[in-house]
């Protein structure tokens, strides 16, 4: 029996959901300042090119342009680079190293005045033999796209545990297949935007679109040169982020350095057409994956050989490459597991974090193969994940400590809805379209930790009048967190939803936080809000306990009262008791502070892919169901499903919203969404070109919660934002399976590629343009088996 | 009436004086021939509720009214839309209620970012206003053009549904929407 909450569980509609309908929620494009100067960034057209010289003299000379600069005016800071050092500069130094790489930035009276002079600007290129793709960059020879990285290397992680050679010769079933994910887009609407504003004292004010506001603040500070302290971040409302707004950009950074250059408020948005080429990619991997099973389906071994792209800096990517590698041990149990991920450079725009950061890559080709592998057998694919579940109190080889985890009640709440299905969606009419439902599972972390600092914080002011301000450092990109938050410090304080005012984060006095990644927000910020709401409770509680003559221990905090348990009318009014705090003395101020993060948790070992990383895991069984039209090779997707393991929901209403949106997601990149380039131009940097779902391509989506408590989570929370994109891709791929008898390989899964696999050609016609195939036939007339 | 402008190198520009009619209220704006009304509309006169995604037509966030039709107001020169009827999110709450198509975003979890919701309501309120009994299929099909990457659209769907429901429940409610249609006489609006 679960405790009877009053703000946890239900269907609350969230705090800044009025502002949003009203129109009145403001972004950071939104705002201006008296005297605000526009800026722009001129880009390199070029993929590689050394950069010889820049004469910005006729651009500067333009009346209404206040500033030009380069890097020249720069330090030179480097970003990017967790765990080793960076390779980013925010203004390209000698080499621009992909199309859109910034090379100098303009501040005139209004943006088509800095546009043409933009067109003034005279960069010398010498322009460099590119590297487009990471198989080309490893061969010898090929270009370097940084100097100091032979064979363009960006990261190596090599992950092994057990005896995989020597597990391999004692399995009954070994198969072996290569996998290709496409680059693909965040998908956010709002572009990059960035106001700032430069004091003469010294002090920098700076409102962006920015998902981990905490990252600007620390390069900012770094790449201006100037104390932390005097950098103040101030984040508006956010317009989403799905990690592609994590990190400081050159048009955070621009439009700082030309406020200092012209003592004027500077404010720089960027096109969507530039947030599509110039802007952050996920990881396009290529994944070599073998895996031995015994002939019940018990899992034995894997091996994995995973080349990501990672574009042309490292930003955050030794983090992607190392969760690739580690989330090969999750779900499941395996005893013995190798997995090699290099990650490489390429002129192309750089990737980076994506809902799932890399794990979605690799279930993708897991959960596919063991299908496959199932299939063989002879096995229902359900019935294998089923018995190789990772189960509570398991650690896996590398380490991960799975405390609470409902992924066998996934799969069972999976299975029922497959098989209810099965009986309430009727066979296609016409003979041309096949329906089938496939399934795929996950499991994430709530909050990883990739630095020392791994705490977040929350601060707590009580109004006069009995209302709770809190502030955190974890902006709400649009997952709710503002919500679910506020929920967790009214059932500290037994107040309501309504009497909690979430503040905008002001990093002068509200404390710094990791960052908003990892799905981190909810398990960590709410445990470090809980603490804040404990420490006012308790402030409240002595003053009650004065006020009605018992001990405060006996005090319970619950529908705007404060009362002694087990007499309910023995008690006080919450905005009473306020008042009485601030007039007992000489006046109480009633602040509250929390902080926290999960002990025990290990620094990662990104080379080795080894150590905790969470202080709890998610888990989840995705089931899609999908109509295949072998005439036009279009894919409908009719249902989805949603079993998952999120521990104590705070927020049943948002909680949904994050597996619809994860899921509806997945559907573009499982069959539409891929980034396409031309000798490193990118062709489809328009929403119209780069096809994300529509309203047109909803369909229902089912969820069913399991019932875990973390004993960690705040409320037995964990978390639910990114885990559900992890499985989605696979499970559709297994239902087009299902429907056709044919495996895809590669996403996307074009239309054309559905043709040419039904058509037995194995050139699957998928936008990547790769030369391997894209499709493998399973079919009576088309068997080719394993490759 | 006509103002110079010095601009750039490309010498003096002309600035056309005109008056829109936003929200009922009538505005004097002084704009270039090329500006849009999301420019305009967000630049000049400060409603930022419109937002600018894309500025190419292909994400909807900048959706307005223009004589009750859905308009991406990127794709719509300010000098075109005098003398017509605009409406931007701003102008969609009376008397301090939000319109039914705002509560029932708010409830029902159709917001997300929010940074896509102006846009998707208005289309909605365009649909509403010309059909106002929807099926599924012609709510998807009417919002297909407001791209929106959080909620996955089951939820936003559920919204538009659940207005319409309660606006054919509350008989009456069609005053405002006339409003909202009609071309409104200019009021003594004393622009930016």
């Amino acid at each position: 029996m679960k405790p009877d909450y009053v703000n946890i569980g239900g269907r609350m509609p969230r705090v800044d959901g009025i502002v949003k309908a009203a129109g009145e929620a403001m972004y950071a494009a939104d705002l201006s300042l008296p005297g605000m100067l526009h800026g722009r960034l001129l880009r390199s057209p070029h993929p590689h090119a050394r950069i010889l010289g820049v004469d910005t003299s006729a651009a500067a000379a333009l009346p209404d342009v206040h500033a030009v600069i380069t890097s020249r005016d720069t330090s030179g800071f480097l970003a990017g680079g967790i765990g080793s050092p960076g390779n980013e500069p925010y203004l390209a130094l000698d080499k621009a190293r992909f199309v859109g790489d910034a090379v100098a930035a303009v501040a005139a009276v209004d943006e088509e005045t800095a546009e043409r002079a933009l067109e003034l600007i005279d960069v010398q290129y010498e322009v460099l033999n590119p590297v487009l793709d990471p198989f080309s960059a490893m061969r010898p020879g090929a270009p370097l796209v940084h100097d100091d990285a032979p064979g363009n290397l960006s990261f190596e992680t090599d992950l092994s545990f057990g005896d995989v050679d020597d597990a391999f010769s004692t399995c009954d079933y070994v198969r072996e297949d290569e996998f290709e994910t496409a680059p693909i887009r965040h998908g956010f609407i709002e572009p990059h935007a960035a106001l700032a504003s430069w004091e003469t004292s010294g002090r920098l004010t700076f409102w962006g679109s920015k998902q981990s506001p905490y990252f600007t603040y620390r390069n900012m500070a770094k790449a201006l040169g100037i104390p932390m302290s005097r950098v103040r971040i101030v984040q508006p409302h956010l317009g989403g982020g799905f990690g592609g707004k994590n990190e400081m950009f050159n048009v955070d950074f621009c439009a700082a350095l030309l406020s200092i250059t012209t003592g004027r408020p500077v404010k720089v948005v960027v096109s969507q057409e530039e947030v599509l080429y110039a802007y952050r990619q996920r990881h396009p991997a290529w994944i070599k994956l073998k895996t031995g099973f015994m002939n019940d389906g018990t899992l034995v071994a894997v091996d994995a050989d995973i080349v990501a792209d990672g574009g042309a800096y490292k930003g955050i990517g030794a983090l992607s490459l190392f969760l690739m590698c580690t989330f090969l041990a999750l779900p499941y149990r395996v005893p013995h597991l190798r997995a090699k991920g290099r990650r490489v450079y390429t002129n192309t725009q750089p990737s980076c974090a994506m809902r799932g950061h890399g794990v979605p890559q690799v279930r993708y080709a897991a959960e596919v193969q063991l299908d496959m592998a199932a299939s063989d057998l002879g096995l229902d694919p359900l019935e294998v994940r089923i018995k190789n579940a990772i189960q509570p109190g398991d650690t896996t080889g590398n380490e991960f400590r799975i405390t609470s985890c409902g992924l066998t009640e996934t799969l069972v709440a999976a299975r029922d809805t497959a098989e209810r299905w099965r009986r309430e969606i009727p066979a296609a009419t016409e003979p041309h379209l096949k329906r089938g439902i496939g399934v795929a599972s996950y499991g994430y972390v709530s909050g990883p930790r990739i630095a020392g600092h791994n705490t977040s914080a929350a601060l707590i002011k009580v109004h006069e009048d009995g209302r709770v301000g809190l502030a955190t450092g974890s902006s709400d990109c649009g997952q709710g967190s503002s919500t679910v938050l506020s929920q967790i410090a009214a059932e500290v304080l037994g107040v309501r939803l309504e009497d909690v005012q979430y503040a905008s984060l002001d990093s002068e006095i509200v404390p710094v936080d990791p960052g908003v990644f990892g799905s981190r927000v909810t398990f960590i910020t709410g445990n470090a809000v809980k603490r804040a709401a404990e420490d006012v409770r308790r402030q409240l509680a002595g003053v009650a306990a004065g006020i009605l003559g018992v001990d405060p221990e006996d005090l319970v905090f619950r529908d705007r009262r404060v009362f002694v348990e087990g007499d309910p009318e023995r008690g006080i009014p919450f905005d009473r008791l306020v008042k009485s705090a601030q007039y007992s003395g000489t006046g109480m101020t009633l602040l509250g502070r929390g902080y926290w993060a999960p002990e025990g948790i290990d620094l990662p070992r990104f080379d080795t892919g080894m150590g905790n990383q969470s202080g709890a895991y998610s888990f989840g069984t995705q089931v899609a169901a999908v109509e295949v039209d072998t005439e036009t090779g279009r894919v409908k997707v009719l249902r989805l499903a949603v079993a998952h393991d999120c521990g104590q929901p705070i927020n049943e209403m948002l909680v949904e919203g994050q597996l619809e949106g994860s899921s509806i997601g997945g559907v573009g990149h499982t069959f539409t969404e891929c980034i396409q380039r031309r000798q490193g131009q990118t062709m489809n940097a328009s929403f119209l070109e780069y096809r994300m779902p529509t309203a047109l391509d909803a369909c229902p989506v089912e969820s069913t919660h399991t019932d875990t408590t973390d004993e960690m989570g705040p409320y037995g929370a964990k978390e639910a934002g990114e885990g559900v994109q992890v499985a989605i891709m696979p499970a559709l791929v297994n239902a087009v399976h299902d429907a056709i008898g044919v495996w895809f390989k590669r996403v996307p899964i074009t239309p054309e590629a559905v043709v040419a696999a039904l058509r037995g050609s194995s050139a699957g016609a998928t936008p990547n343009g790769g030369a391997k195939g894209g499709a493998d036939g399973d079919g009576p007339d088309e068997d080719r088996g394993p490759t | 009436m006509h103002h110079a402008r010095r601009r750039g190198n490309r010498g003096h520009v002309t600035l056309n004086e005109i008056i829109l009619h936003v929200n009922g209220r009538a505005y004097a704006a002084r704009v270039e021939d090329h500006w849009t009304l999301l420019d305009v509309l967000r630049n000049q006169l400060g409603f930022t509720g419109a937002k600018k995604g894309c500025d190419q037509g292909s994400c909807g966030a900048c959706t307005v009214l223009l004589d009750g039709i859905a308009v991406q107001s990127c794709l719509v020169l300010a000098v075109q839309s005098q003398g017509r009827s605009i409406v931007t999110i701003e102008g969609l709450a009376r008397d301090g209620r939000l319109d039914p198509l705002q509560s029932a975003f708010h409830e029902v979890g159709a917001i997300q970012c929010g940074f896509c919701t102006p846009g998707m309501i208005l289309s909605a309120k365009a649909l509403l206003l010309r059909n106002p009994d929807p099926s599924e299929d012609q709510i998807k099909e009417a919002l297909s053009g407001n791209l929106c990457r959080c909620t996955g659209y089951v939820k936003i769907v559920q919204a538009v549904k659940m207005a319409a429901a309660e606006r054919s429940q509350a008989a009456g409610a069609a005053p405002q929407d006339v409003a909202l249609r009609a071309d409104p006489a200019p009021q003594a609006g004393s622009g930016t």
